[in-house]
């Protein structure tokens, strides 16, 4: 579904994603591992449109979006929820779940519930600074399963989470999963990646090593935590 | 029938406007419609007592709450000038007894302006543990040709509760020149906040005080500014803590979104009282980046992500 081949970018001349290849295939989950600076959020970027690489391509379902506006890939089926989502003033929760798809009250309210919000208590709410961290990103998460991607990039959506909110956002990955989305999961939580199928670890702007999510756990504890290669500038 | 042919017409307008006529034509309902310096048609109702007389260019308005009444519907008020031409002053004298409670919803309406004045004076008293909340929405055309000047004193007693809205988001601004001046007495509650939407070469001035005189008063002079093409706009948002444990704020933001615009914001907290504590915050920028992408990210073009940012703002 989607296919990333030899991209690079470079910022202040030094290679931020250098030469990397990823594939995920449709309905995955798929956890892109690696410690902080190594490129993840840039690689979401990029995937997503926000960025522009200077070489390398992204294929996806077989046709070239490397030079896709955001709005373009999103008409397409990807879609991306931030690390630290936006937030909007005057903008309802309920309002914010339609705006990729005209929806009833029965399914947003469903959406919410996936993330483990009530709707009587959320709907009517701004997505704006009255809601925690924790409530956000689940309110991101909502909106993501509201669009049914083809293609959801989650960037750390566990990161900073409470331990009451994270089985919520585990919950609506999975749920995403069930309705046919691939996701592809940013994360430097091993806890997070075991709902992948299959992990990519990432470091220093290349992919190094892929395989099922224990085996990548444990190679990821052996070799990255003492790792050098995390002073990547873009993060 | 020349009346008749009016009020149809200004209630026509009210529709368009964004009102519901049938709460001008509801008798349980307080109403006052004014087209240019006549009254079209006035609905008192019990508690309420709305007189009003005209003058060479406008009207003088009483609109008193007696003592302990909440009254249960908004009284609506409708100003309008529906010639290109024209210009109307509101006296306004508002007398909100203690105890007692109500809103106002006032529209105003120069949908085909192109040299109007609408000037607005009022007095505003608001006696003890009493409510009044006053929300005024204009409708203007899109030739810009409105001057608009509401200045109002309003003194609000204690423990009471004060709130404003000023919507001007239909139609270009013309000239706005608003002037709202509050004065909280102990333990009383005051918000002023103004919302609009300038185009073109629209030029706006914004004046929002609040004296916090009274022990535990508090205030928040809130201003929202989304500005395009040539608008100038300039927000003065000024919060005086002049007793103790007054509490005030000014929150100002101005979305910038042409190349012509002008935008200014200048906050004044004052404190007089050792005790007293006012804040502001103002933000003056264009629209921003990320929540730009992530409307983006959700489907939406760049003009109607614009849109649904704005629309929070404004809305």
């Amino acid at each position: 579904m989607l296919e990333v081949r030899g991209l690079k970018l470079t910022l202040n001349g030094k290679p931020v994603i250098d030469d990397l290849s990823l594939e995920v295939k449709k309905g995955e989950i798929h956890g892109l591992l690696g410690a902080n600076g190594t490129g993840k959020t840039t690689l979401a970027n990029l995937i997503m449109g926000i960025n522009h690489p200077y070489e390398g391509s992204i294929i996806f379902e077989g046709q070239d979006i490397t030079r896709c506006t955001i709005s373009e890939r999103a008409r397409r089926g990807i879609t991306l929820a931030w690390q630290e989502p936006a937030r909007f003033e005057g903008l309802s929760i309920r309002d914010y779940l339609k705006l990729s798809r005209n929806l009833e009250s029965r399914e947003i309210e469903n959406y919410l519930w996936m993330v483990g919000l009530p709707p009587a208590e959320y709907l009517n709410r701004a997505v704006d600074v009255t809601l925690s961290g924790g409530e956000r990103k689940r309110v991101e998460l909502a909106s993501v399963l509201a669009m049914k991607p083809k293609l959801a990039i989650l960037d750390e959506p566990d990161s900073g989470i409470d331990v009451v909110s994270l089985p919520h956002i585990m919950n609506g990955i999975v749920e995403m999963s069930k309705q046919g989305s691939a996701v592809l999961l940013i994360t430097h939580g091993e806890e997070a990646v075991r709902v992948a199928k299959r992990v990519s670890i990432i470091c220093a702007g290349k992919i190094i090593n892929a395989g099922p999510p224990q085996e990548m756990c444990q190679w990821f504890k052996s070799n990255c935590q003492t790792c050098d290669h995390i002073n990547i500038p873009s993060e | 029938m020349v009346v008749v042919r009016e009020y149809e017409e200004i209630l026509e307008a009210y529709d368009k406007a964004g009102g519901d006529q049938a709460n001008l034509k509801n008798k349980a309902i307080a109403s006052l419609i004014v087209h240019e310096n006549r009254v079209l048609n006035a609905n008192e109702v019990q508690g309420i007592k709305l007189r009003s007389e005209q003058k060479e260019n406008g009207i003088m308005a009483e609109l008193s709450v007696e003592e302990g009444r909440k009254i249960g519907y908004p009284v609506h008020l409708c100003f309008g000038v529906l010639p290109k031409e024209g210009l109307q002053e509101i006296v306004l004298r508002v007398n909100v007894q203690s105890n007692s409670r109500v809103s106002v919803i006032a529209h105003c309406i120069f949908p085909n302006a192109v040299k109007v004045t609408h000037k607005m004076d009022a007095e505003i008293r608001i006696g003890d543990n009493a409510e009044f909340s006053y929300q005024e929405t204009h409708y203007h055309g899109e030739f810009g040709g409105v001057r608009v000047i509401p200045k109002a004193k309003i003194r609000v007693g204690k423990k009471s509760i004060y709130s404003s809205t000023l919507t001007l988001i239909e139609g270009c601004v013309g000239v706005l020149d608003y002037d709202f001046e509050v004065f909280g007495e102990e333990k009383s509650i005051n918000e002023l906040t103004v919302k609009v939407f300038g185009k073109k070469e629209d030029d706006i001035k914004i004046a929002e005080k609040i004296h916090l005189n009274g022990r535990e008063a508090k205030g928040l002079a809130k201003s929202r500014l989304v500005l395009r093409d040539n608008a100038k706009a300039v927000v003065m948002g000024e919060t005086y803590g002049n007793a103790p444990f007054a509490r005030g704020h000014v929150d100002c933001i101005e979305i910038v979104n042409g190349e012509g615009v002008i935008a200014r914001a200048i906050p004044v907290v004052y404190v007089k009282d050792k005790q007293a504590k006012v804040t502001h915050e103002a933000a003056i920028g264009s629209i921003d980046k990320k929540q730009m992408q992530t409307l983006m990210a959700r489907g939406l073009n760049e003009e109607e992500a614009v849109d649904v940012i704005v629309r929070g703002i404004l809305g």
